[in-house]
């Protein structure tokens, strides 16, 4: 028991890949297959909920395995930063698994068991990526995390899907390689590849080095968080089944990014390393740009996903802005901007597959009045939209609000206003969809017919999560409290 | 003094002997003898590495001759990895021999057996012996019975084989023209020996050209780009069976020599800042990295492919012993491992394609995912491995040598290195959406299924010792790797 | 021109003219035969550098006699070992690629090299 205990954060890695396993045997045998996931995901979650009351009172439990480099170890080590992120995609999992069940069946998809398969992988590696203790650890789940996503992107098997999956490979491939050689220049220069708040680089490191260094970081995690330029796969990747999106998109692959970058600046670099390379206020311009963009771009789309893939790399962006302000209160609100936005995110995808299993539908300008049809989904879609425009008292409106306090006490008026244009351009977006669903007339969606309960239950559970967000933001996960321990642990130097 | 040094080579060689014999009464009794054999050297080598590990290194004169008078064969931590490499994957090339030669080359089963335990004995007494000359004693069995075994294989096969033929003996023909000068300098052929007799001498012409020329002759018995012409077409038309054998260990092992020669029997410094021999080498090697990954994206048989992609993996190793760190050289070596396995278990992938379904185009492997199953999830372990995917084994030599390319400060070779992943990823992904999301193509439903036991298996160890190579890479290094680095670049 | 260097040298000089004639026997000429040749004549430059570096002026042949003590007195045999391996090594490779070449012939009816490649090329 002892041991259980103590190897709680290995266990929350590898059940899922043992479950991977489990379902491909029992391919044969949908209910039974299906079972494994939900277990998995109910274990994962349970493992990872059990080491929260650990981080809460202060300790970091860990396990290191054995060394896969001289001086390095394959490790995992659970703080405040890891477990927030761990648990928001744990719990995310089991309702998207739920809904993925009602999606699949609906639509009689083929190749269940690889997708299952494949969910069950990249749940693992996002955990270890969460938990990893170092950056060679957190190198090699992060690659095993874009391997594990591919055959879900390219699912449908289609002349799209396989294009999309290529320029999937080639962004996060790419990223991949900065990564590599970022770790490796770190490993050259540092004693220690460990994570530790506020860095573990040498103080005798030039600003040039820390400046090259950074932007291949940036580079390295910015493909994964849908940082301009380097996003257009995720709008190519919606071309994957809907709760592909949701979780690994809104959630686990692109949350992966802005937590690497968190993990990054924080416990690898550190403040005054980033004040000396220089690089902070091109990557917030760069943030800045990207969130006024990518809004604008998703006014312009039709097609359901596509306006949510732009939408979630604006968001993501709010998340780097916050991270590269390094003010206490823009710490705060990004990373419980992670958290939100995820919930919120998840809700609206949840949303738009529901609506495309029950219609076949996925283009806006087609969904006029489908009010009527569907009012829960609808429904929960306007209380994400609320959430992500930042109204109160949704989530969303607390992490901007600690968001829009970084920029003041970082001195940036002019980010202030990017959020609250943002703020307006959200609300643009996200807000005629539902006055379209409502409150136009259709001939087409006359009676009341939802989607399958599998799917229902999930994006209303969501939905409400992202209301209590923003009224009780330390509920049961104290993610507010985590987000904010974080920061104080990782800028208690630089506090004004 | 111990025999297990000899006791390496001298299974293979007896076993080379006996299997003609034994085919004589029946055919399986000769393929047994051949397994028997290659299992002897492969346990003897293991055991000898144990031996190095735990107590130094292990000498054996050959005729109780003391050296330098006589030949002497050396186990050292260098010679005992690359012994356990080349024997290993001898033997699981020599399993996967049996069904693919009774299928592709029936009429040569048993020769074909004997021929392939000649150039195992020949690769493995080039790794174990400490003589120069009785290296190229080795180098040329193992050369005469590849160019042979090539020879047996698709109609264009003995053209290939002619070509190899004439620029391997070209090579073998520089490497004993090196070694005569080196002699006539030293007055000896011991590698020991010699090294000491070096030392007064390097300015020496002789000795520059000996380098030049004992440089020029492992670099095309490497492939090293540019003398890499006469790969593409032997590993092509090569029988499955034997490029399985050929492709993961034959150029390694003229690496091997390259590593001991510059680093062992010259002084590093010699191959570095007096002639800039290991720079050059460094520089050609980045150059085939990138010009072997591009060949390969344009190919459409699989085996052309593989064959241009081992031209850019020998080439890494080049880069790791050029780079002239002991970072570089783990890495090399390191990858010297990695890569016999990664590349015995995707020829073995394309042999049992081939078994299975005539045909070698990559455009064919369309839908065979679901028909052959186990066989192309060991191709797509083996193919994550060379793109760089952790933690399969591919990632940690790239690893090693991205930090060799940072110590030595060379942007280029990081480059290279980046690039040719990406590369990589883009002809094996070619492959793995054909595989697994395109649909079947028009062979006869019934016929086409997993392949046989026979080939599966060693396919199958290969994959699973790829993953277990790259998970338990530090203990590799620590234990043998970074003692021999370390101690090259000592001296 | 130092003429007494060149004569002093003179199989060295007549070792490299080989090397030369076979690389470019090897290299250039089409027919295959003829590549097998200039590896032969390579092959052969290499066994005459070897003896030659074995000579040892005014010595006598490598059978041990007493009354000559010295080992500078006897002609090196080693090389002329050394050479004995090679030759056998030139043998068997000339073996080998002639048997190549029969089985060429027997499939392709040409031993140029051009239109080796050629047909080859209709062949895949």
């Amino acid at each position: 028991m002892e041991f259980v205990l103590a190897s709680r954060p290995l266990l929350a890695v590898s059940v899922s890949l043992l479950a991977a396993i489990l379902i491909v045997v029992c391919g044969r045998w949908p209910n039974l297959r299906e079972g494994w996931t939900l277990l998995a995901a109910v274990t994962k979650f349970g493992l990872v909920f059990s080491l929260l009351g650990d981080v809460l009172g202060g300790r970091t439990p860990g396990v290191t395995l054995f060394e896969v480099s001289p001086g390095i170890a394959l490790a995992l080590r659970v703080d405040a930063l890891g477990i927030s992120f761990a648990l928001s995609a744990s719990l995310l999992w089991i309702l998207t698994s739920v809904y993925s069940i009602g999606y699949m069946r609906s639509l009689g998809e083929d190749h269940q068991t690889r997708y299952f398969a494949s969910f069950a992988i990249c749940l693992s590696s996002t955990i270890g990526i969460a938990f990893a203790a170092n950056l060679l650890t957190f190198l090699i789940f992060y690659e095993m995390l874009t391997i594990a996503t591919y055959p879900l992107v390219v699912h449908k098997g289609t002349a799209e899907a396989l294009a999309a999956g290529r320029k999937y490979l080639v962004y996060l491939l790419t990223g991949g390689g900065a990564l590599l050689l970022a770790v490796a220049w770190v490993r050259h220069i540092a004693p220690t590849l460990d994570f530790q708040p506020g860095g573990i680089l040498p103080n005798t490191t030039g600003a040039t080095e820390l400046a090259l260094l950074l932007i291949l970081f940036v580079i390295a995690v910015g493909v994964k968080a849908g940082l301009m330029p380097l996003h257009s796969w995720l709008p190519a990747a919606m071309v994957a089944p809907t709760p592909v999106s949701a979780l690994l998109h809104a959630v686990a692959v692109v949350k992966a990014g802005v937590f690497g970058f968190a993990r990054v600046t924080g416990f690898v670099f550190g403040a005054d390393m980033l004040q000396r390379s220089g690089v902070i206020n091109p990557v917030a311009a760069l943030a800045a740009a990207t969130i006024l963009l990518a809004s604008l771009l998703a006014m312009a789309q039709d097609n359901l996903k596509r306006r949510l893939a732009y939408s979630t790399i604006g968001h993501l962006s709010y998340i780097i802005l916050g991270i590269v302000l390094v003010t206490p209160d823009a710490w705060r609100g990004g990373l419980f901007h992670i958290i939100t936005h995820a919930a919120m995110k998840i809700t609206l995808f949840f949303c738009a597959g529901a609506i495309y299993a029950k219609t076949h539908r996925e283009n806006i300008s087609e969904l006029d009045g489908i009010g009527k049809q569907m009012p829960v989904t609808l429904g929960a879609f306007g209380v994400a939209s609320l959430g992500l425009a930042g109204v109160p008292p949704m989530g969303g409106f607390l992490s901007k609000w600690f968001l829009a306090g970084g920029t003041l006490a970082a001195e940036q008026p002019a980010l202030l206003a990017v959020l609250i244009i943002s703020g307006l351009l959200n609300a643009g977006y996200l807000f005629p969809i539902v006055y379209r669903a409502f409150f136009r007339r259709s001939d087409q969606f006359t009676k009341f017919a939802e989607a399958s309960p599998l799917m229902l239950v999930p994006l209303c559970l969501t939905a409400l999560l992202s209301v209590g967000l923003g009224i009780f933001p330390d509920a049961f996960f104290h993610w507010f409290s985590l987000a904010s321990e974080t920061a104080m642990s990782v800028l208690q130097d630089t506090v004004k | 003094m111990t025999h297990i040094p000899v006791l390496i080579p001298a299974p293979l060689l007896l076993a080379a002997f006996l299997v003609p014999l034994a085919g004589m009464l029946h055919k399986g009794l000769a393929a047994a003898v051949a397994l028997a054999g290659s299992a002897a050297a492969a346990a003897f080598a293991v055991l000898g590495l144990g031996k190095v590990i735990a107590e130094g290194p292990l000498h054996y004169e050959l005729g109780n001759w003391p050296p330098p008078v006589g030949i002497e064969y050396i186990l050292d931590p260098l010679s005992a990895f690359m012994a356990v490499v080349v024997t290993v994957t001898g033997f699981l090339s020599l399993v996967y021999f049996r069904p693919s030669a009774r299928h592709e080359i029936p009429d040569r089963f048993v020769t074909g057996h004997a021929v392939a335990l000649l150039l195992l004995a020949g690769l493995s007494g080039m790794v174990v012996t400490g003589d120069l000359f009785n290296l190229f004693v080795f180098l040329e069995i193992a050369s005469l019975s590849a160019y042979a075994l090539v020879a047996i294989g698709d109609k264009q096969a003995p053209v290939a084989a002619f070509r190899y033929l004439i620029l391997g003996s070209l090579g073998g023909s520089f490497y004993v023209l090196g070694v005569g000068f080196l002699y006539f300098a030293t007055g000896s052929l011991n590698m020991a020996d010699v090294a000491e007799r070096l030392a007064p001498i390097y300015h020496s012409r002789a000795v520059i050209a000996a380098a030049v020329l004992i440089a020029v002759a492992m670099a095309l018995k490497m492939a090293l780009f540019p003398l890499h012409l006469w790969l593409p077409d032997a590993y092509t038309y090569a029988p499955s069976a034997v490029a399985g054998l050929i492709a993961p260990i034959m150029t390694k092992v003229a690496a091997y020599v390259l590593i001991r020669v510059f680093l062992g029997v010259f002084q590093p410094s010699f191959a570095i800042d007096h002639i800039p021999l290991l720079p050059a080498i460094s520089w050609l090697a980045a150059a085939g990295i990138i010009f072997g990954s591009v060949m390969a994206i344009a190919q459409q048989d699989l085996r052309r492919m593989l064959a241009y992609s081992s031209v850019s993996q020998i080439a890494y190793v080049g880069l790791g012993l050029g780079m002239a760190n002991p970072l570089g050289l783990v890495g090399a070596l390191l990858h010297v491992a990695n890569h016999a396995f990664m590349k015995a278990c995707l020829f073995f992938v394309a042999g049992s394609l081939r078994y299975r379904t005539g045909s070698v185009r990559i455009s064919d492997l369309a839908g065979m995912g679901r028909k052959m199953p186990w066989t192309f999830a060991a191709f797509t372990v083996a193919a994550l491995s060379m793109i760089g995917i952790p933690p399969a084994a591919g990632f940690f030599s790239k690893w090693y040598l991205l930090l060799g390319a940072l110590e030595v400060g060379n942007g280029w070779f990081v480059a290279a290195i980046l690039l040719s992943s990406l590369l990589n990823a883009a002809y094996f992904f070619r492959g793995l959406e054909d595989l697994y999301a395109k649909p079947g193509g028009k062979e006869d439903e019934s016929r086409v299924a997993e392949a046989p036991v026979g080939m599966l298996m060693p396919t199958l160890l290969l994959a699973v010792g790829i993953l277990v190579l790259g998970l338990l890479n530090s203990l590799i290094v620590t234990e043998m790797l970074m003692p021999v680095a370390s101690g090259m670049y000592q001296r | 021109m130092n003429l007494a260097g060149f004569f002093a040298n003179f199989t060295y000089v007549v070792t490299t003219l080989l090397l030369v004639i076979g690389l470019y026997g090897m290299i250039g000429k089409r027919n295959l035969i003829k590549k097998l040749i200039g590896l032969s004549v390579f092959q052969t430059a290499i066994f005459l550098f070897y003896i030659y570096g074995a000579v040892q002026p005014g010595g006598t042949v490598p059978v041990w006699d007493a009354r000559f003590a010295a080992a500078a007195q006897y002609i090196n045999p080693l090389p002329h070992v050394l050479i004995l391996t090679a030759i056998v090594v030139s043998v068997a490779t000339t073996g080998v690629a002639l048997a190549l070449s029969v089985a060429i012939y027997r499939r392709y009816g040409t031993l140029d090299e051009t239109a080796l490649l050629e047909r080859m090329k209709r062949d895949s």
